[in-house]
């Protein structure tokens, strides 16, 4: 069983939408659920939050930005090419409100996990008003979608280089102390973009949701390697999560617990590149 | 000439201890035909071979012992898949001096014939001839589903195939043979020999489908309500790995035996970067626990790099539950033991990174409920133990994963499926469980045990529910 790639888009130079055939994790997969996925034989397990699914065509799509070698082997595939394993749907739906009024707040490729959150609330009748934010113009990904799922878009870059010149916290605070009346926030982004929306919203007692994406390997709950500290307690973030309330999240610990690999990962980079770039030069890469 | 030797077994020739911990190669080197010649001619043929009665899965000891003999070997082979699917496996893993050889006879005066090497040998023999087992019987025409691929769900497999069954294995990972694949090391079982005796599985029509998670992929409904499988075994395993909620447990560097097994024999880590799953083993590692996964975990890591390697064990050497042989390999390649000492706090510098644990020795006091001397810290003892990598064995739960999106499915308040012990048979209507997900973590061996009688539990429930 190989799983292809049946479209692929690039939504930035770093950034790439994978449309998969995977008819088995389309059939049962909601907002909020992951797969796990791996490229080549050699390749290591990887978690992706899902972006999108079409039940009826039987695909999964992720977007995959380019942070080591095995985002970058992913995002040298070329449509028609497959994954060799692809399996989920893992985790737990995304918690969601039946009505009210809720703020999906995406940064940088954080914005791809956040678009079936607001896609499912809008479904259910939840009026949503949307951040999204990059760190510059040509970051920002998924934003026509984004558009069509929210009531309201707001666009941010740290640059100003579009839309409103800062951080998608500053927006989210700007739009609380405006007043407006918001039920809860969704936010998932870079580890320290989460942990800054939990302290915009603690204060004004606004229940915010965010997605950890800690190393895993199974995705299962057989390793361990996902564990968090949530509320105090242990948790495993491939079977507990991976949303969970921001403001009983352990965002330190979590971020150094992502550093396990540091090393190691950027050497299997550099040498991805080295090659890559041998392959280049040789007018080799396919795709 | 190999002679045979009444009260002794045939030795078998292994990887000095010097020589293995440089390589992930299998220890034991098995037995020629000579030495198994040799040791065949040690059995003595009872008339009720006791032997058999101490086998979980009811192998015809004395007849493949006599096979031997008789020196058919292809016969011998036939004989042991009769009852057996999995016997180049079970000669490796099996605990056999609590089982069948316990029972010899000749275990009363000497040591017992070496069934568990003899089985090896045949399985092996057998394989490198690509022999397989003889052709399934008539298909009944019925489906059935086995949840997990390991040596449970793999038995049920091949038992039912065997007896006409449709049969459909879905696993979880990307490779089938769960807990014989991710947690015993190759040096023990050499996975290339799993893939074999599963392929075997395949050939006699079970269809394995990896990259499937029953629970969330597909339910146990689903499948028995829209696929059409008349029932569903449940073999998950017990892969919840336990954690002690000591201070300092998430520092880097702190492992689950699970974790670290998965990453270094599922995912070839040892190869990285040649592969892209890497595993930090520093140059002191300690490992909590004492049983076969703590020894597994122990002599990995000396494979894996690491200088000194610390077995940290809060009972004693006689409340260990590794079996004898496993701990003598690891004393041999240089692994230290500490006993009664217990880990009380993992110490982190300002990275996060573990750079030594606080333990407390103990002494023993009255037994507890294991039955076991209870283990009682001595005040004032502690002390620090200097490692980079601590690897926690300190058992596994059963997964939650299966039993918490089938409804209606009871299970033990410690999250065991709960079963008729002879049947298998759980508080769902067709739907049955055997090995780890329902005795928490046990042996291999006990797990085909469980996959056999569910196996012929569901073929007497199909019987009678759709008629045969």
């Amino acid at each position: 069983m190989m799983y292809r790639i049946v479209e692929k888009r690039d939504l930035t130079d770093v950034t790439k939408l994978f449309v998969v055939d995977a008819p088995m994790v389309a059939r049962r997969v909601q907002a909020g659920h992951f797969v796990i996925l791996r490229c080549s034989e050699e390749g290591e397990r990887i978690p992706i939050t899902v972006a999108d699914f079409d039940r009826e065509a039987g695909t999964v799509t992720v977007v995959i930005q380019e942070v080591g070698k095995t985002s970058a082997a992913i995002n040298d595939l070329a449509e028609g090419d497959s994954f060799v394993d692809f399996v989920g749907p893992l985790g737990q739906v995304a918690p969601m409100r039946e009505d009210g009024h809720v703020v999906c707040v995406g940064g940088g490729f954080g914005v791809a996990p956040v678009l079936p959150v607001a896609k499912e609330l809008r479904s259910r009748g939840v009026e949503v008003t949307s951040i999204i934010g990059a760190r510059t113009q040509d970051l920002v990904i998924l934003q026509d979608e984004m558009e069509a799922a929210s009531d309201q878009l707001y666009l941010c870059s740290d640059d100003g280089s579009c839309g409103f010149h800062g951080f998608v916290t500053q927006q989210l605070e700007e739009l609380i102390q405006s007043g407006t009346h918001i039920d809860e926030v969704v936010a998932v982004g870079p580890m320290v973009m989460m942990k800054a929306t939990a302290e915009v919203t603690e204060p004004h007692g606004l229940k915010t949701w965010v997605s950890l994406d800690p190393i895993m390997v199974d995705g299962t709950g057989m390793c361990g390697v996902c564990r968090v500290t949530v509320g105090g307690e242990l948790k495993f973030a491939c079977v507990d999560g991976p949303f969970f309330d921001a403001h009983e999240v352990d965002y330190e610990e979590a971020l150094k617990r992502n550093k396990m690999y540091q090393r190691e990962e950027r050497l299997a980079y550099d040498m991805y590149k080295e090659n890559r770039h041998e392959c280049r030069r040789g007018g080799a890469v396919s795709g | 000439m190999v002679e045979s030797n009444r009260w002794k077994k045939t030795p078998m020739r292994e990887q000095s201890a010097e020589e293995r911990v440089n390589n992930f190669d299998e220890v034991p080197f098995g037995y020629s035909e000579e030495e198994a010649m040799a040791e065949a001619e040690r059995c003595l043929g009872c008339k009720v071979p006791f032997c058999e009665q101490g086998c979980p899965v009811e192998v015809p000891i004395k007849q493949f012992i006599q096979d031997l003999k008789d020196n058919d070997p292809a016969k011998a082979a036939q004989t042991i898949w009769s009852t057996n699917t999995l016997p180049a496996i079970c000669g490796r893993v099996c605990p056999q001096e609590e089982q069948c050889e316990l029972q010899c006879v000749l275990a009363k005066k000497g040591e017992p014939v070496g069934i568990g090497r003899l089985e090896r040998y045949v399985a092996d023999w057998a394989m490198e001839r690509g022999l397989d087992a003889e052709s399934p019987a008539e298909r009944k025409g019925h489906r059935v589903a086995v949840v997990g691929s390991g040596p449970a769900g793999l038995t049920a497999a091949g038992d039912l195939a065997r007896m006409g069954y449709d049969v459909t294995v879905f696993e979880a990972l990307h490779v089938p043979g769960g807990v014989l694949m991710y947690g015993i090391p190759e040096f023990r079982l050499p996975k290339a020999l799993v893939q074999e005796e599963i392929e075997n599985l395949s050939k006699a029509g079970v269809d394995i489908q990896t990259n499937v998670v029953v629970g969330t992929s597909i339910t146990v409904d689903e499948l028995l309500e829209d696929e059409g499988y008349a029932a569903v075994f449940i073999g998950s395993g017990a892969g919840l790995p336990k954690f002690l909620g000591m201070p300092g447990e998430n520092l880097l560097g702190v492992y689950s035996a699970n974790e670290y097994l998965t990453r270094l024999n599922l995912m070839k880590a040892f190869k990285f970067p040649e592969v892209d799953t890497p595993v930090k083993v520093g140059k002191r590692v300690a490992v909590i626990g004492a049983g076969n996964t703590a020894m597994d975990a122990a002599r990995t890591s000396l494979r894996a790099g690491a200088e000194e390697v610390h077995v940290v064990y809060r009972r004693s050497e006689k409340e260990m539950t590794a079996r004898v042989e496993e701990y003598h390999h690891a004393i041999e390649e240089g692994v230290q033991f500490h006993w009664l000492n217990n880990p009380v706090a993992f110490l982190g510098d300002d990275d996060g990174w573990l750079r030594g644990m606080e333990c407390i020795k103990m002494e023993l006091g009255e037994p507890d409920d294991s039955g076991r001397a209870r283990p009682v810290a001595i005040e004032g003892s502690e002390f620090e133990f200097q490692v980079e990598t601590a690897i926690l064995a300190l058992g596994t739960s059963p997964n939650p994963l299966v039993p918490s999106h089938t409804p209606g499915l009871e299970t033990e308040f410690w999250g065991g499926i709960i079963t008729d012990e002879d049947s298998g048979a759980t508080s769902r209507e067709g739907v049955f469980a055997g090995g780890d997900v329902v005795t928490g973590a046990a042996t291999v061996i006990q797990a085909m045990g469980a996959g056999k009688n569910a196996a012929n539990a569901i073929d007497r429930y199909i019987s009678e529910r759709f008629g045969s």
